[in-house]
């Protein structure tokens, strides 16, 4: 150890030399103590949510050991899961940014709205229904974006008016006191319907399979240019992690959750598959191209960035259409959960719960800091909380306070990391 | 002498009624040390950026190994091989070494995918080239390091690029004595390497050690153009506050007219 540390001999060559840390794959232990130092700088990631996660589950469990642990129950839970967590994946980029969208709740809503509305009224298909959704989602960040980046405006008060605005048009648009139904079998389907078995299965295990391969290559790539990497081991513990909890997820929703003998309900729902795709694709995009390293560096250092050739305008706009589309999907799987349309659909709680689960995740609020996994973990963290405390039949107001506190206490440990950060520099 | 690297010819720069740069005269050579001097508002900023193409001199001509250029912009002085290094360094505390040395300029792999490999690698040679001992790991995150440490990583972005002409904006003044040290160090040592390197500083001891040559500035006019072999610490102060020492600087006339 010793002598690997020691600083090398004058005139070596300076390459092989300089970087020790780099040249050789770190150990296990040495990766423990690397992150127990971060841990204590306060760059605590997701581990408050996962923890939280642990604790939530066992309480609720104990609590309602028969119908909190059911599989009808968990199966009810990761829906209830999918649509807070795809808002706030939505959110994420945005608030990597230093900025907020208080307006993509309601941003969902009318999209939603939009879309039930050609599918009810003017019998469209779901598939052109659904890209019409999509549009007025992109639109309303595109212009929310525009205002935000080229006129100056703080994003707070542009999204609070487009929270109080788009309410309106979502009224107009369903008709006082009314709601529109979504029949669509597609749309219904993403939330009271599941993959077969089977199916699930596979797909399950093709996943595993891919992001194992996926990891040893790129292990394998860093050792033959004996570049940094984490080690193996360290690797192979955080995968077995996974493939754990996805197995046991699967088997348990692959049990026949069905109140009534004659049919059967069994299986993933579609909803955890579309949460599933869209964090998939937005890891790869925030963590593998320019445009996510970019919206890091403008969280980060928005002059250094400017300084570098990015374009921040441009990104800025471009984050709060990520946003407002994926409130938009968010707002069609609520309508799909709830089987309509109301005037109210994406307002009260939505966002709230939204931005909870980024935070609670590890995103920060300040900017610069925040992964795409952060709100899958915190939504099923908010998700836990309101079913379980659904279960417990408690007065809505408990439901509304605790839900409040949770969100204080991310968004303290936040700033409190952030500190921690800022004064030991790690 | 060599022929200049990069020359500014007659340049005048007014912000509204205020004129900053009267006439300048400036030359970087190759493999020297190029001081800029000056007390505070004597436009020493406002050349580094009109050299960086953030300000458009009002006129004024440019040359680049001679030939006449023009700077628009700073992707204009990035093309060229004109890189500047703000005092506030401009990195991104939450990115790591690599990531803020090739900020904007990203290697990629089939079009879009961030090539990370050849990224850290090829960071982890430019460090190497310019003998940085000091940092433990280029993965490590910006924010964990001392001043400088982060005065390196600035420069070792601005020379990875094949950099022809590096601007130092007070490179040294928030550091300590051995950090200092080291960044002086790496000053001569991108000299060494053949740049062109301008260094801004308040600080004439650190000015008279590294730098070849002296450019003292007063009141937006080139007070000296000297060697710095052939001058010493108070006349260099001379020049900064009273714009003349002895028989070189600007004559008493114009440096009254000025003020």
């Amino acid at each position: 150890m010793t002598t690997e540390q020691a600083s090398p001999p004058p005139g070596q060559s300076l390459a092989a030399a300089d970087f020790v840390n780099d040249e050789a794959s770190a150990s296990l232990g040495e990766s423990l103590r690397a992150y127990r130092d971060r841990l204590r700088g306060g760059d605590m990631g997701a581990l408050p949510a996962a923890l939280g996660l642990v604790v939530l589950f066992i309480v609720f469990a104990a609590l309602r050991p028969d119908s909190f642990t059911s599989p009808l129950n968990i199966a009810n839970l990761m829906t209830q899961a999918s649509a807070i967590s795809v808002l706030a994946m939505g959110l994420i980029p945005v608030l990597l940014l230093g900025e907020i969208d208080l307006s993509a709740g309601v941003t969902g809503g009318v999209a939603a709205g939009f879309t039930a509305v050609q599918i009810d009224r003017h019998g469209s298909s779901w598939v052109l229904a659904v890209l019409i959704g999509l549009a007025v989602g992109a639109a309303v960040g595109l212009v929310v974006g525009v205002l935000v980046a080229k006129l100056g405006i703080p994003s707070f008060v542009v999204t609070l008016a487009f929270f109080l605005g788009l309410q309106g048009v979502t009224l107009k648009l369903i008709g006082l006191g009314g709601t529109i139904p979504v029949r669509d079998d597609v749309l219904r389907a993403i939330t009271i319907k599941s993959m077969p078995v089977t199916m699930g299965w596979i797909v399950v295990i093709v996943l595993l399979a891919a992001y194992g391969a996926l990891l040893m290559w790129r292990q394998s790539r860093l050792a033959a240019k004996n570049l940094q990497r984490p080690p193996t081991s360290l690797l192979l513990v955080k995968f077995v992690a996974l493939a754990v909890i996805m197995l046991i997820a699967t088997a348990v929703l692959s049990q026949n959750r069905s109140r009534v003998p004659t049919f059967v309900i069994a299986g993933i729902p579609y909803a955890v598959f579309v949460v599933g795709a869209l964090l998939i694709f937005w890891t790869f995009i925030f963590g593998r191209t320019g445009y996510g390293r970019h919206i890091y560096a403008v969280g980060g250092n928005t002059e250094a960035a400017r300084r570098a050739g990015i374009n921040v305008d441009r990104l800025k706009v471009s984050a709060f259409v990520i946003c407002s589309s994926m409130a938009a999907i968010s707002g069609i799987i609520t309508a799909s959960y709830d089987g309509k349309v109301s005037p109210g659909s994406g307002g009260g709680n939505v966002l709230l719960y939204a931005v909870g689960a980024a935070v609670i995740g590890g995103t920060s609020l300040f900017g610069g800091k925040g992964l795409i996994r952060d709100a899958v973990i915190g939504g099923l963290v908010i998700a836990t909380i309101d079913n379980g405390l659904g279960l417990l039949n408690q007065a809505a107001y408990i439901n509304y306070i605790i839900t409040g506190s949770v969100l204080l206490l991310a968004a303290s440990v936040d700033a409190i990391s952030r500190r921690r950060r800022s004064a030991t520099g790690t | 002498m060599t022929e200049p690297l990069l020359e500014l010819r007659g340049v005048n720069k007014s912000f509204g009624a205020v004129q900053v740069l009267h006439d300048v005269n400036f030359k970087v050579y190759p493999g020297q040390v190029t001081a800029l001097v000056g007390d505070n508002g004597a436009g020493k900023s406002t050349l580094v950026k009109t050299i960086a193409g953030i300000y458009r001199a009002d006129s004024g001509e440019f040359f680049f190994e001679g030939k006449p250029v023009t700077i628009h912009g700073p992707k204009d002085a990035g093309a060229l091989g004109i890189e500047v290094v703000y005092q506030d360094l401009a990195l991104c505390d939450n990115l790591d070494i690599v990531q803020n040395m090739f900020l904007g300029r990203e290697a990629h792999t089939a079009g879009f995918l961030l090539d990370e490999l050849t990224m850290e690698d090829r960071a982890r040679q430019t460090l190497a080239s310019l003998s940085v001992r000091t940092v433990k790991s280029v993965r490590q995150s910006v924010s964990s390091l001392s001043g400088g440490q982060r005065q390196t990583v600035a420069i070792a972005k601005a020379v990875l690029w094949n950099s022809r002409v590096v601007l130092l904006d007070e490179p040294t003044a928030a550091l300590g004595v051995a950090q200092t040290r080291q960044v002086l160090d790496l000053v001569r040592r991108l000299a060494d390497n053949g740049l062109g390197v301008v260094l801004i500083s308040h600080n004439m001891v650190d000015v008279l050690e590294v730098s070849d040559r002296i450019t003292a500035l007063f009141l937006g006019r080139v007070a000296a153009d000297i060697k710095a072999s052939e001058t010493n610490h108070s006349q260099i102060v001379e020049l900064i506050t009273a714009g003349r020492s002895g028989d070189i600087g600007i004559s008493a006339a114009t440096a009254d007219q000025s003020a």
